[in-house]
């Protein structure tokens, strides 16, 4: 009988087309999402060559990097910005890939919209020259970031060199505790591993806390992967996996759909698979987190207060710790609920989803945002954006006091004009707190989406449990 | 791509942990079409003040105006999978980057743009990061070959590479004229996955 193996396993084992003898796998590449920033030279070292894009079917590209996210119908005042958006209709245009436009009711963040669409589906190899492509391992398909120069690759010939990734499985034991998230869970995770605990790993997230979130929470764990060092996480495919892809405009049809789902359905790891590593956490011990310094892995409850450099590990996170505390403005010993933020960014490819949405929602109706504080809002997708009008969201953010506001990547990481000033400090629903990621001087404080708007209502950094729903 | 055989040049030394491509180029210097002229935003925050004017960073002081090597802590490169933080080290001359441990992905992008990511145990890039400090004194070699650098005192520290990236690297290969020699085998792949699975070529 075949050695049991890892949905990972699995997945790398149908899509081997050729093996150099150190181990190196030529690696077929199902589906490719483009966006304007990673894509301009990849297409220039196509042209260059005279070569074409192998499968335009395979792929599809977006521009959600540098998209304004109001006043759409001026078009973009910045002018690299605009150039990079007018190269990549150019290019998708000349070499024949579906491209989805800025004014479309589809565009929006790359990693929001290839799952809404149905392109992401279980067993696939997916990458995109973005690194939170790790999102779709939501779905239980290998999917991973790439530079530029094998963004050219994948176009040329859909394939990638690659060796295997090691198999690490972490483990969330129990069910999560009320008022308790998807993103405290993957910052829990993060916490644990620490920023490059998972480097050289697919992470296959298991557990009853992860099998119970629906599609939208197994997204935002997939996609903060990479923040643990990571390439790709994984989730088996299951029944939620399934009900949320049928009917959507490119999951397959009719009997092709039940020839899938029977595929689909041998996917999850064989009992006694080999993990190198396994890790478990147990979900009754998660609180409301935030990140307090400027690495992903410096999260603390929010019940907790700023450490100092003592904290570190070694020498050399000491003196991480001690940059961190001067660039955040943060003494060690001051209690987190008593930091005073300016802005809160809720919204990019890690919570602009319509759950998350709905999340902030219930905790803002009928309050509002402190007059201390700018609150902005920004729907991962066109579509998300729709869905949320239609339930009246909208109108609840208004109301509280938010910026309801266009989709992309926006404040996530500040290449639009969405960026914080020097000094200002923001509770965000985003991916990275690194030094000037939100804008140069700016610092940043991850969250969950309820926690960010607890955030905005008290205009400090706050315990979402605090706020009876 | 330029090939990557030997290198003997002055190390700069940047001894933090952590170092993300945010950090080694921010986000709005990624608003170019084109792979050149990055070096203008390689370290930016940590080479300037909020004013505009520069602080005194490493590859801006004159012992290391030369540096083709840079000595770092654990896990540099992290973060976003842009190549823009590759090409900015390659737009500043530099070519050989050596580490106790590098983000994957960076790792990767390294490799496609002639440049030689060494990781070496903490120890032995605690030992280089001192010799470092001498500047402009303390030249050191990197061989990819014999898989060697030479410190400035002649002491000789091996290092692993894969094979596969070791030869295309050596040999300045272009990757993507490689593969398509092997176009009959994509051919029979997707022939082959099409029959089982043609919902995905829909």
């Amino acid at each position: 009988m075949a050695a049991p193996r890892t949905l990972f396993d699995k997945i790398w084992d149908a899509h081997v087309v050729d093996r150099q003898e150190d181990g190196t796998c030529l690696l077929y590449i199902d589906r490719h999402l483009v966006h304007e920033v990673t894509s301009p030279q990849a297409f220039e070292g196509l042209r260059l060559a005279g070569r074409k894009v192998r499968r335009p079917d395979a792929t599809l590209a977006v521009p959600d990097h540098n998209v304004p996210t109001s006043n759409r119908a001026q078009g973009i005042a910045d002018e690299e910005s605009r150039i990079q958006v007018d190269t990549l209709t150019k290019n998708c245009a000349d070499f024949d890939v579906p491209f989805i436009p800025m004014n479309d009711v589809r565009q929006g963040i790359v990693h929001i919209i290839g799952p809404e669409q149905g392109l992401t589906q279980p067993g696939m190899t997916i990458v995109c020259g973005d690194s939170h492509t790790s999102t779709h391992g939501a779905f239980g398909a290998l999917a991973f970031g790439i530079g530029t120069s094998e963004v050219e690759h994948v176009l040329a010939t859909q394939t990638l060199y690659q060796r295997p990734a090691k198999n690490m499985r972490v483990s969330v034991d129990g069910p999560l505790p009320v008022g308790i998230t998807s993103k405290d869970l993957i910052l829990a995770i993060i916490g644990r591993l620490g920023t490059a605990g998972g480097t050289g790993h697919v992470i296959e997230y298991a557990g009853e806390a992860i099998r119970s979130l629906s599609m939208e929470g197994r997204m935002t764990v997939c996609n903060m992967s990479i923040e643990a060092g990571a390439r790709a996480g994984l989730i088996a495919p299951d029944d939620t996996t399934f009900e949320y892809l049928k009917g959507r405009v490119f999951s397959p049809k009719g009997a092709a759909w039940e020839q899938a789902v029977e595929l689909w359905r041998s996917l999850p790891s064989d009992e006694g698979a080999h993990y190198d590593k396994e890790v478990h956490l147990s979900a009754s011990e998660i609180e409301p987190l935030v990140t307090w310094g400027t690495s992903p892995e410096d999260v603390l409850p929010i019940t907790g207060s700023i450490p100092g450099p003592e904290a570190g590990r070694d020498a050399n996170k000491a003196k991480a710790i001690e940059r961190s505390l001067e660039y955040m403005g943060l003494k060690a010993g001051q209690k987190l609920t008593d930091v005073a933020i300016d802005k809160v960014f809720i919204g990019s490819c890690t919570n602009g989803r319509i759950e998350d949405l709905r999340e902030v929602a219930q905790v803002v109706e009928g309050r509002r945002v402190a007059e201390s504080v700018y609150a902005m809002i920004v729907p991962g997708s066109g579509l998300v954006k729709e869905q949320a009008e239609a339930e009246g969201l909208d109108r609840i953010f208004t109301e509280a006091g938010f910026d309801w506001r266009e989709p992309g990547c926006s404040m996530c990481l500040a290449m639009n004009a969405d960026k914080l000033e020097p000094g200002e400090r923001c509770a965000s629903t985003s991916n990275r707190n690194f030094e000037g990621r939100q804008g140069p001087g700016g610092r940043t404080h991850l969250m969950s989406p309820a926690m960010a708007a607890a955030a905005a209502i008290y205009g400090h950094l706050a315990d979402v449990r605090e706020l009876a729903c | 791509m330029e090939k990557f055989d030997k290198l003997t040049a002055v190390a700069a030394p940047l001894p933090m942990v952590n170092v993300d491509t945010d950090m080694i180029i921010p986000a709005r210097f990624l608003k170019t079409i084109k792979r050149t002229g990055l070096s203008e935003g390689l370290f930016y925050a940590l080479r300037h003040n909020q004013d505009g004017s520069r602080k005194d960073f490493v590859l801006d002081r004159p012992a290391y105006k030369d540096a083709k090597i840079l000595i770092a802590g654990d896990n540099f490169g992290c973060g976003s999978s842009r190549e823009h933080a590759p090409w900015a080290l390659l737009d500043a001359g530099i070519r050989c980057v050596i580490a106790p441990s590098f983000a994957d992905i960076f790792h990767n992008n390294c490799f496609k743009n002639g440049i030689l990511p060494v990781v070496l145990p903490e120890e032995q890039v605690n030992k280089l990061m001192e010799a470092a400090e001498r500047g402009a004194n303390a030249t050191m070699t990197v061989d990819l070959e014999s898989q060697t650098i030479e410190g400035p005192d002649g002491e000789v520290i091996p290092f692993e590479v894969d094979a596969w990236k070791k030869h295309c690297l050596l040999n300045g290969l272009d990757d993507v004229g490689q593969t398509l020699q092997k176009a009959p085998a994509i051919d029979s792949f997707e022939a082959k996955q099409q029959a089982s699975q043609p919902w995905l070529y829909a």
